[in-house]
């Protein structure tokens, strides 16, 4: 089976200029894939470095060496390497993001938000809102909020939000951070559902979760990211 | 490993060419090169004296550079050198397929005439000459930036901060311009005006597929509207690359500097 995602030796470091230039390390040696279909847990402890490479693989954040492979449109692209519009094209039609907090658009309606995705990707305005509808009323988000900005919504509202409008699109490649950290049972129901629903659609799907529950019921593999980490790396140098 | 270029083959609309301009001994730009494609969105950061309105003036044409060159893509597919643009082709880009928004509204509008001929002067520079179509045009674009028809009449003198500048930006944008270079849009504005006008360039260049190159030195407003961002100091560019790998990630000790001063919001 061809992987979506093929990441080989990735690195990462931060260097601290304000800091005296210190560095930082991250992790190294980031080597997973995932197939179609398939949702791949990330585990490890706080501070492992399962958030960074997460952004790693959005392009959100540099790696110093290695390589993130993208199945983009049928071709394996370099994301480590790629410039920035192949980056934006290949997170409009290949890699979504669902992340730990809804960065709310000002003055932006909640439907809005959610279909936004749809729209940009060239469905009409109102079958964008439409499915969007769907997906808040399956998230539990009552028709009365759906006009309102979601910047006055309690946090698992947002985040229910965030999950509708990362999951509305029809992209290959999804990426998950913590989306079930604020919900109560019926929410993470939901979101197991939708995972696994993705799943059959062929989705590739790369997931942080804390909640042991939730990462049985949709993780078909781990990745223990405590061999890339940091921390190990400073011991085998020693 | 495929290279997207062959893949998603789409021409730049503006490309700058190791562009420099020196005053004397003093280089306030040095050896600018990035492409413009359309619907693209670039922001230029940096603090005052870094050389960034240097740079602006220089792709507008309004500025000949020391060094280097400017092309751009003009509407009939034909790309042009700008430095060989004669001065009455320059004057049209600008009233056709260019918009500049400057910080100071005054500066960009003419604030002793109503708001409706300062949209519609525009159309009439590019040949139309239907008063009602004109003043239809002009009303719908006012609804759009969200000025209330009432004030049509009304010269931008007695408006509001906020509201001259969303005029501005509709006078701009009239004519469908595919570049529109913005000055420090939001400089001048409280910040609860800033947010709405941010949110309504936002859309609008969604809507429209502008191509934006706008210079601000607030990294809030380079995350909002902007795709690209170029970090500018003495001159050069120092850092760019998507804003939000820049801003989360930067490398550069002046580009950190700069993202750790931002205030939490």
């Amino acid at each position: 089976m061809t992987a979506m995602i093929d990441v080989t030796d990735a690195k990462k470091t931060f260097t601290m200029h304000l800091q005296g230039g210190i560095e930082l390390p991250v992790v190294r040696g980031v080597t997973f894939h995932v197939n179609p279909g398939e949702c791949v847990v990330l585990s490890g402890p706080s501070g492992a470095g399962k958030s960074s490479i997460l952004k790693m693989i959005f392009g959100n954040y540099r790696c110093d060496s290695g390589r993130i492979g993208i199945r983009h449109r049928g071709a394996l692209i370099d994301l480590a390497t790629a410039e920035p519009r192949q980056v934006l094209n290949i997170r409009r039609s290949t890699i979504g993001y669902v992340s730990q907090f809804l960065r709310a658009v000002p003055r932006v309606a909640t439907i809005d938000v959610v279909a936004e995705p749809l729209i940009v990707n060239g469905l009409a305005r109102s079958d964008a809102q439409q499915r969007a509808g769907e997906l808040l009323h399956r998230l539990n988000i009552p028709e009365r909020l759906w006009q309102l900005p979601p910047a006055t919504f309690s946090g698992g509202e947002q985040q229910r939000v965030n999950i509708a409008r990362g999951f509305i699109s029809d992209l290959p490649i999804l990426l998950l951070d913590e989306p079930t950290a604020s919900l109560d049972a019926a929410n993470r129901a939901v979101v197991v559902e939708l995972v696994a629903e993705k799943k059959r659609q062929g989705v590739a799907m790369v997931a942080i979760v804390h909640d042991d529950e939730i990462r049985h019921l949709i993780a078909d593999r781990i990745v223990d990211v405590t061999s890339f980490a940091a921390a190990a790396w400073r011991k085998t140098r020693k | 490993m495929v290279d997207l270029d062959t893949l998603e083959n789409d021409q730049p609309l503006l490309v700058a060419e190791s562009l420099s301009k020196s005053y004397g001994r003093i280089a306030a730009c040095r050896d600018v090169s990035f492409a413009l494609y359309p619907g693209e969105v670039l922001a230029i950061v940096g603090e005052s004296g870094s050389g960034k309105s240097t740079l602006l003036q220089m792709l507008s044409g309004q500025l000949t550079p020391s060094a280097g060159q400017v092309s751009y893509r003009m509407r009939d597919g034909v790309t042009r050198d700008l430095t060989t643009l004669g001065e009455a082709e320059r004057r049209f880009l600008f009233r056709t397929d260019w918009g500049y928004v400057h910080q100071d509204p005054a500066q960009g509008l003419r604030m002793a005439v109503s708001a409706g001929a300062n949209v519609g002067e525009r159309l009439m520079a590019v040949g139309w000459n239907h008063y009602g179509r004109i003043r239809d045009t002009s009303s719908d674009w006012l609804t759009r930036v969200e000025i209330d028809i009432a004030r049509i009449d009304d010269a931008p003198r007695t408006y509001s901060g906020g509201m001259r500048q969303r005029l501005q930006i509709a006078r701009n944008l009239v004519t469908e311009p595919r570049l529109v270079f913005m000055d420090e849009p939001t400089g001048g504005l409280d910040v609860s005006v800033q947010a709405r006008l941010l949110d309504l360039v936002r859309s609008l260049v969604a809507e429209l597929h502008l191509a934006v190159i706008i210079v601000t030195h607030d990294l809030a407003v380079a995350r909002l509207l902007s795709h690209r961002v170029m970090v500018m100091k003495g001159g050069r560019v120092i850092e760019t690359g998507l804003t939000d790998q820049v801003l989360d990630d930067p490398r550069e000790p002046y580009t950190q500097l700069l993202v750790s001063s931002i205030l939490p919001p």
